[in-house]
């Protein structure tokens, strides 16, 4: 096969959109759990969610399109933050394995939740955007426009961690939480914007998915397990890490899905992902 | 300035202070000194509420301390160099005093006071983008200081500023400290190191287990008999 084959570039390209959106939707798990501690097993439910509060206000109540999506990602920020009061923070001084099965309860009540409110057909926004043809090759609309929002995103995200006092308080107090109170900081307050921004995040995550995917109570499955391979992949927390392991994830899932079958590019990223944990179980750029 | 009351406070089960009193006044610089495991670094948290006391009372400036929250300490003044400096590793220099300056009021004189702790330890302006992880002890006992004036503090507590550091560095920190109380900062340092300590502070308190044992200027300590034979080695 030739190998600068026209189509294996698309793959290449198509791959790196992939990884814009997925480096998006890792991160705001990251940054939860770098800080915080504690792995929102519910993440993808939550983007879930954002994806029926777009769908509800843009098919059912005639919103624009735009405005359904800042409100439905405002809607996932205000649940991140009734997430962190109600259910993380009873248990932050739990076992770990108990905040897992937490989160892991919330996932199995917002799923349900769905499908009381939305039943289990799928559902979908309506809008097609025409594909965009570059030569020979040819992009998905929504893919471009996904991949250029999730880099705002991501970029966004980072100038706010680096360049604001509530920021670098985030960053802070991953690294020593117990004498935030000298630096005037309300743990709590900084945790519960935390969380906020994760959601924020799980809800443009949503924005830019709802624009590719149809919904349904149970689209978490299908990207929820990438999400969290992906930020142990890049050593759990660490945000960097996790935007190149996005990157190496879609790259194996694209090209080998170019090369076999959109199914193998699956497991082929799978079986890269155990190889990684057997040489670095703490991740490509985790600590200890 | 600052006054403790009959102050007890412990951890679980386990108390550290017994009806502990001491005063402060503005522009003093006083050292609680003592050996290790005598209660100096629980006094300095139950100041900063880190520890909640059990029975007594801290007032700062007249106003107790009694339902202020521990992140709202800082808002009366008061700020603490921790135990083991306790530096934000990941964090460059300038990170660091960043965070010193949360408070709102101390944001919108960020770069005055930055200016201000350069000049008093030029070392840190040269060093500002590095982070802080990759500083030497000094260094980062400089950073630490620095951090904490960056809230613009009346009071300043200092937490065994000297611990872990070689003997030559030790001399050049109590240098600082003594700069920083000719600055015009009240400073409440709590020290192991005595004979050093004495020579930068106006007075002391010695602590032996959670109990205030005695007190006086520094030479009266410097001279008395029972701190001399326990203390100096002398």
């Amino acid at each position: 096969m030739d190998i600068f084959d026209v189509f294996l570039l698309e793959a290449v390209l198509n791959g790196i959109l992939l990884g814009g959106l997925l480096a998006l939707l890792s991160l705001g798990l990251n940054l939860i759990f770098g800080v915080i501690d504690v792995v929102w097993i519910c993440y993808a439910e939550m983007i879930m969610i954002g994806m029926y509060a777009v769908y509800t206000l843009h098919v059912q109540y005639h919103w624009p399109l735009l405005a359904a999506m800042a409100a439905g990602i405002a809607s996932v920020a205000i649940l991140g933050a009734l997430m962190h009061q109600f259910v993380i923070r009873p248990v932050l001084g739990a076992e770990p394995i108990n905040q897992l099965l937490v989160t892991g309860g919330v996932l199995f009540f917002l799923q349900a939740a769905a499908t009381l409110a939305f039943g289990i057909e799928f559902r979908n926004l309506g809008v097609r955007l025409p594909p965009v043809a570059i030569g020979e090759m040819s992009f998905s609309m929504p893919r471009l426009i996904a991949f250029a929002v999730a880099v705002g995103g991501v970029a966004a995200t980072w100038l706010f961690l680096t360049r604001t006092y509530v920021g670098t308080a985030i960053r802070a107090i991953s690294q020593d939480r117990q004498i935030m109170p000298l630096m005037g900081v309300n743990p709590d307050r900084i945790f519960t914007i935390t969380s906020a921004l994760g959601g924020a995040l799980a809800g443009l995550g949503a924005c830019l998915l709802v624009l590719q995917y149809d919904i349904h109570p149970a689209i978490g499955l299908s990207f929820g397990p990438i999400t969290f391979l992906i930020c142990v992949l890049g050593g759990l927390g660490n945000m960097l890490g996790g935007l190149i392991a996005a990157f190496i994830f879609a790259q194996f899932i694209s090209v080998g899905g170019f090369f076999f079958h959109i199914e193998w590019g699956y497991v082929i990223a799978f079986v890269f992902f155990i190889a990684v944990m057997f040489w670095r179980p703490q991740g490509i750029l985790g600590g200890k | 300035m600052l006054l403790l009351t009959d102050v007890s406070a412990g951890y679980g089960s386990f108390q550290a202070l017994f009806g502990v009193s001491l005063e402060v006044k503005a522009g003093e610089s006083v050292a609680v000194i003592g050996p290790n495991g005598a209660g100096k670094t629980t006094l300095l948290r139950a100041i900063s509420k880190l520890v909640e006391l059990t029975a007594g009372e801290v007032t700062m400036e007249g106003r107790s301390l009694k339902r202020v929250a521990p992140h709202e300490v800082i808002a009366h003044g008061i700020s603490q160099v921790p135990e083991n400096r306790r530096l934000f590793p990941r964090l460059t220099v300038e990170e660091n005093l960043k965070m010193g300056a949360f408070l709102p009021a101390a944001r919108s004189k960020f770069a005055q006071r930055r200016e201000f702790v350069y000049s008093l330890f030029p070392r840190m302006g040269e060093r500002r983008a590095q982070l802080a992880g990759t500083l030497s002890g000094g260094e980062q006992q400089m950073c630490a200081i620095g951090r904490a004036l960056m809230s613009g503090p009346k009071l300043l507590l200092l937490d065994e500023p000297s611990a872990g550091l070689a003997p030559v560095i030790v001399q050049s920190i109590m240098q600082m400290v003594k700069r920083i109380c000719a600055e015009g900062y009240t400073v409440l340092i709590v020290e192991q190191n005595i004979r050093q300590v004495l020579k930068v502070v106006d007075r002391a308190y010695l602590l032996e287990t959670g109990r205030i044992k005695s007190s006086g200027s520094s030479a009266e300590l410097l001279a008395s008999d029972g701190i001399r034979k326990a203390y100096l080695g002398i």
